[in-house]
């Protein structure tokens, strides 16, 4: 035994070498990467803030015909806000038609393919202005922000965001398969009875 | 030591039992103390005896009993005195007031019970209660876990999401406004989660009730009905409910007597002109992360719902 290691008290030293500069640079880094995955906000964005009439309704325009604007939803893939959209689509009793996705009254949302158009601002404006037979307007009704937030939601009922983004959980009847859940179980056969 | 929320200055029956149950257990733990740190010194001090006695003679066996015998016996009459005042606390009487409270993230829904469901009435972050009569809380949690704690007049009782509600039941001797917080972290805004107690004697307590189960003031100046307007085409109706309009939102705080209250935001902020126009305009500013967001009003509609939410006393 080395008088060192007899030392018993001081810790494990390395050896010189150890890890490489390079590779410990790299690891850092790899680590500082995971610190912004997405940004929660507590200030929102103040109501209709140039993005008013950016959603058309219609496609039909006044004068030369100019490209559509693309509108991206700013709380997309956002996981804090589709867990707000969910607790506003019961707060808003959007589940009394819609049954957490599954459809009721009205139409079911958890698939992508939809009456009105399933783009962010074609739901942004579904949700705004109401549709025909049923579908309230709540223009005026909720911040123009918590509306995005339901257009999160919305879209997340159709799997249609990344697994890190998604609701972990559901409380309620289920529709679909969870994000999270696991995989089914092999039922357990009865073994067969002795003859 | 002596304030609105301390249970050091009890305010009721049950909270002076907790305080004298903490004299007891105060005085016991000092006076051991004192006779621990005495022996400790005077071992330090003593010089070593020629002989040693042995671990086995008599004297050093005598002590060791000694000890074992006044811990267990001190102990004993502590777990004693603990047990007796819980059944003190625990008693139910046969009347008392009923009111549900719910906690929710992050403030108190407040309903009064009758047998007559019509006489039932809802408010928020704040209790009134009659002196000398017992009033029995019924806690449920909407969320997650909270606890219910008032120190000048009980202990605390958490209220556990899921469950049916656990009842407890308190007196207030004084009349005066007790502070009550919630004591079981809860999330962001757990600190500002707050409510009021005020004791008063069974006259006042009549008329309070009286004036609650009434529906809200009917706006009677040009800019309170503007107001009333403004509330009603704004996002407030689909939270929060005025009894007598046609707003009857059930997820936000009752409104229907808005302007009696101290506070706004349970307990953050004095009800006051300033403070309330910075709540509707910017929520999220004045406590973040809280479920009220902040409104955008159209220019010039401020100034009369603020008026319109005054008048509701």
């Amino acid at each position: 035994m080395t008088p060192q290691r007899r030392a018993g008290f001081s810790p494990p030293i390395h050896g010189r070498g150890g890890l490489k500069p390079a590779l410990r640079l790299a690891l850092v880094a790899l680590v500082l990467l995971s610190c912004e995955r997405e940004e929660r906000r507590f200030r929102e964005m103040p109501s209709a803030a140039g993005r008013r009439n950016a959603e058309r309704l219609v496609s039909l325009v006044p004068g030369p015909v100019t490209p559509d604007v693309k509108v991206d939803n700013p709380y997309g893939y956002n996981a804090y806000a589709i867990s707000e959209g969910k607790r506003l689509f019961t707060w808003y009793n959007c589940q009394g038609c819609h049954a957490n996705g599954g459809g009721g009254m009205g139409p079911p949302l958890m698939d992508e393919r939809w009456r009105y158009g399933s783009d962010p601002e074609q739901i942004f404006a579904t949700i705004m202005e109401g549709r025909p037979n049923g579908m309230p307007s709540f223009q005026r009704k909720i911040p123009e922000y918590q509306a995005w937030q339901l257009v999160a939601y919305v879209q997340s009922l159709s799997g249609n965001v990344p697994k890190d983004a998604a609701g972990g959980r559901q409380d309620n009847m289920q529709v679909r398969k969870q994000e999270q859940a696991l995989p089914d179980l092999e039922p357990e056969r009865e073994p067969a009875p002795v003859q | 030591m002596r304030g609105i929320q301390s249970a050091l200055e009890p305010a009721g029956a049950q909270a002076e039992q907790i305080a004298r149950l903490w004299d007891v257990f105060l005085i016991t733990a000092t006076v051991v103390w004192l006779l621990v740190m005495l022996f400790t010194i005077a071992a330090l001090l003593r010089r070593r005896p020629e002989i040693v006695p042995n671990a086995t003679s008599p004297r050093v066996r005598n002590a060791v009993v000694a000890a074992t015998g006044l811990t267990v016996l001190t102990l004993f009459a502590l777990l004693t005195a603990s047990i007796f005042t819980t059944r003190g606390i625990a008693s139910v009487p046969d009347r008392a007031i009923q009111i549900a409270v719910t906690g929710k993230q992050w403030w108190w829904h407040v309903e009064y019970d009758d047998r007559d469901k019509s006489k039932r009435f809802t408010t928020a972050n704040e209790l009134t209660i009659p002196v000398g009569v017992p009033v029995t809380v019924h806690l449920r949690s909407a969320d997650v876990i909270h606890s219910f704690w008032v120190p000048s007049l009980h202990g605390k009782r958490d209220m556990i999401p899921g469950k049916p509600p656990s009842t407890f039941t308190f007196q207030a001797d004084k009349p005066g406004v007790y502070r009550g917080q919630c004591a079981e972290f809860c999330g962001y805004q757990h600190a500002n989660m707050a409510f009021w107690v005020t004791a008063l004697p069974w006259p006042e307590y009549a008329r309070w009730v009286e004036a609650s189960r009434q529906p809200s003031r009917i706006p009677s100046t040009h800019t309170q009905r503007k107001g009333q307007e403004v509330f009603m085409n704004s996002p407030c109706p689909l939270c929060h409910t005025i009894q007598g309009t046609p707003a009857n939102g059930k997820t936000g705080p009752d409104l229907t007597h808005f302007a009696s209250r101290r506070s706004i935001a349970a307990g953050t902020f004095p009800n006051r002109r300033g403070f309330l126009a910075g709540w509707i305009l910017d929520a999220q500013h004045m406590k973040p992360g809280s479920q009220m967001p902040s409104i955008t009003l159209d220019q010039g509609d401020l100034e009369p719902l603020i008026a319109y939410l005054e008048s509701l006393k």
